[in-house]
């Protein structure tokens, strides 16, 4: 009754391919950015930015690019955080030894610097398939763990590989209180929401998901797989990259290698699993699942008034974790996106059964 | 010589041990197809298992033998991993039959977390120690061919002993028992085996249970070395570049490559270590297995993978 596309002619190419082709999918995102822009930050409190919502858009980032590898290209990886330690160790290289590095500039650079690492261990993609590339990929993980902790040149001499970064600005304006990071965080986001979405409904993303599909299938036609296996390498870590500079300046502050720990890349992976494969929407439902488990796991036993050790509550936490994860797998293979749209098409047809 | 010598020999040993962890992966790979991570977090419950069997048999029953402790300890850890075998099965592998490698994968990896939780839920979570009388005492070997000899652990020479034992029982059961010519029919086909009567929900309980007894003969041999605890569970992650090496349907593939990664760890750490600032052992496993998959993609051993459009 409330949510149909009966009505809603399209006219012009352009409408016919918008993102949000139905009315009220529009109003929806309407509403849902004046929300996030003009209402959370007026009401929202700082425990809110600092725990959830800065956390959960900075790793939603870094799904989305995690997706764009798995989810679009089919590649697996299990290196992501060392993707997302390069972007944010090289930005923090440039914001130190560069006088007046803008810091969207470094942000950028660290991106990039992300970009050709991730290249260059994609590179093995050309050839090794499967879950033999999974592993493979984990190669990166432990070598950047490795190199972040033991040169010293990339931390700038500290010797516990300890780094931090302060006074962060864009275009003159402080980038301090919370709700500042937030908006930072959440505009930059948006901005890579859209273009990730657009490159993967344009040629190449199309070349990525045959490439996933079945990648024979897709050379004898024409794409070509070094070219696309690569680009969806160079993009995935490209976003990472900036997901971890963010995570990095934005979130920690100050932050050691043990912060893009191989646990980070195993989080992203569940993100992107439980969230959806191959879904842009699916990344932020992902993330927000992995982000506020914890967070209500954690609140559980103080709400029903059981007192818990430190550690028993960890362990139990741990526990209740795998279980769901399991679960959603089991439930819902396709992910929470999947869960959406099925909702969407049981709302089209409401209240009526037919 | 004589120390190059010993850090080929310390290599193997070490090797001999991953290979061990590495076989639970593929004894599970070849019969269901799942890359279990779990193996790793296998390998810590079931050490958490025996230790704290070993430690409250006798007290409940007033034994003061310790061999018997040891060896009930042990019976009942393999009892508690055959339920978790059979769990395992019936919670989550039933449920998700013919989905995608990656989903399975994340699967065992919720096992994983899981299981770590149980483990030290169950079991505490301090360091336990493992004592089955391994002896701790150097030997020296080639004592008349070179000054000071070759310096041995006995306890890597016992465990790289068992490690060896276990690879030729399951060889063993492999190819001479009905069951075992079961597991490798699944292996070949699961739709034809299943055609011809074989049951899959009990071979699948039986490969898990026989990766249990793997784990839990690896946790023991590890956790006799370095104590039980958490960080146990990380030596799988060591495992992991050995699997591919060696290719993951392959049981002698995981001997080899363990024992290549464990020999290349020790001397790279030894003498291309100290020019690159030490603790190299952590990556160059993965580099390594990496440099090999560059030219056999599925592994040494591993069976040639085919694409068909």
């Amino acid at each position: 009754m409330l949510y149909r596309e009966n009505g809603q002619f399209k006219t012009s190419y352009r409408a016919d391919s918008a993102v949000f082709p139905i009315y009220q999918d529009q109003l929806f995102m309407a509403v849902l950015l004046a929300v996030s822009f003009i209402a959370l930050p007026l009401l929202g409190s700082e425990y809110l930015f600092r725990a959830i919502l800065i956390p959960f858009l900075i790793l939603s980032l870094a799904a989305l690019g995690l997706n764009v590898l798995v989810g679009y290209c089919g590649q697996i990886s299990l290196g992501t955080g060392a993707f997302m330690a390069v972007g944010a160790y090289a930005a923090y290289n440039f914001q130190v030894r560069v006088e007046n590095m803008p810091l969207i500039a470094s942000l950028l650079l660290g991106g990039l610097c992300s970009t050709v690492v991730g290249v260059l261990f994609g590179i093995p993609s050309l050839r090794i398939k499967g879950l033999y590339l999974a592993v493979a990929t984990l190669a990166a993980q432990f070598f950047c763990d490795w190199a972040f902790l033991r040169v010293q040149w990339f931390t700038n001499n500290s010797s516990s590989g300890n780094v931090s970064v302060s006074n962060l600005q864009v275009f003159g304006l402080a980038i301090e209180s919370p709700v500042q990071k937030y908006l930072f965080c959440l505009s930059l986001v948006l901005l890579f929401a859209v273009l990730t979405k657009n490159l993967v409904r344009g040629a190449i993303g199309r070349e990525w998901m045959a490439m996933r599909d079945m990648d024979v299938a897709a050379a004898v036609i024409g794409i070509r797989p070094v070219y696309a296996k690569l680009s969806a390498f160079a993009v995935s870590s490209f976003i990472v990259g900036v997901a971890g500079a963010l995570w990095g300046f934005v979130h920690l502050g100050s932050w050691e290698p043990a912060a893009f720990s191989i646990d980070r890349s195993f989080q992203l992976l569940f993100m992107v699993i439980i969230g959806g494969l191959g879904s842009v929407m699916g990344s932020f439902f992902g993330a927000a699942f992995i982000v506020l488990l914890p967070i209500f796991l954690d609140g559980v036993p103080r709400w029903l008034g059981i007192e818990l050790s430190t550690a028993t509550a960890s362990h139990l936490t741990s526990m209740v974790f795998g279980a769901l994860i399991v679960f959603f797998l089991i439930v819902e293979p396709h992910g929470l996106a999947r869960l959406w749209s099925t909702a969407k098409e049981k709302l089209r047809l409401w209240p009526f059964p037919h | 010589m004589g120390f190059v010598l010993e850090t080929v020999f310390g290599g193997l040993m070490t090797g001999m041990l991953y290979s061990l962890i590495a076989l639970g992966f593929v004894l599970i790979y070849k019969a269901s197809g799942v890359f279990n991570f779990a193996q790793g977090a296998m390998v810590l419950f079931a050490a958490l298992a025996m230790a704290r069997f070993a430690e409250w048999i006798p007290y409940w029953l007033g034994l003061t033998n310790p061999v018997l402790a040891n060896v009930l300890g042990f019976a009942a850890a393999f009892a508690v991993m055959i339920g978790v075998a059979w769990l395992i099965e019936r919670l989550v592998l039933s449920h998700l039959v013919n989905q995608e490698g990656i989903t399975l994968l994340m699967a065992t990896l919720g096992v994983t977390y899981f299981l770590d939780g149980l483990g030290q839920t169950l079991f505490g979570s301090d360091i336990y120690k493992i004592d089955v009388g391994m002896p701790k005492d150097p030997i020296f070997l080639f004592e008349k061919t070179f000054e000071g000899g070759v310096l041995v652990n006995k306890e890597d020479l016992y465990a790289a002993l068992i490690a060896a034992l276990m690879v030729a029982l399951l060889s063993l059961f492999f190819q001479k028992t009905s069951t075992g010519r079961a597991l490798r029919a699944v292996a070949d086909d699961h739709q034809a085996a299943q055609s011809i009567g074989i049951p899959l929900s009990r071979i699948w309980v039986i490969v898990w249970s026989v990766a249990g007894f793997v784990a839990l003969v690896a946790g023991v041999i590890w956790g006799s070395k370095l104590g039980v605890q958490f960080s146990l569970s990380l030596v799988a992650l060591k495992a992991l570049p050995v699997v591919i090496l060696g290719g993951l349907t392959s049981v002698p593939g995981a001997i080899i490559g363990g024992l290549l990664i464990g020999v290349g760890e020790k001397v790279s750490e030894v003498y291309l270590g100290p020019l690159m600032g030490g603790g190299i052992e952590i990556w160059f496993a993965y580099v390594l297995a990496l440099l090999f998959l560059l030219v056999r993609p599925q592994g040494l051993f591993g069976e040639k993978i085919i694409d068909r459009v």
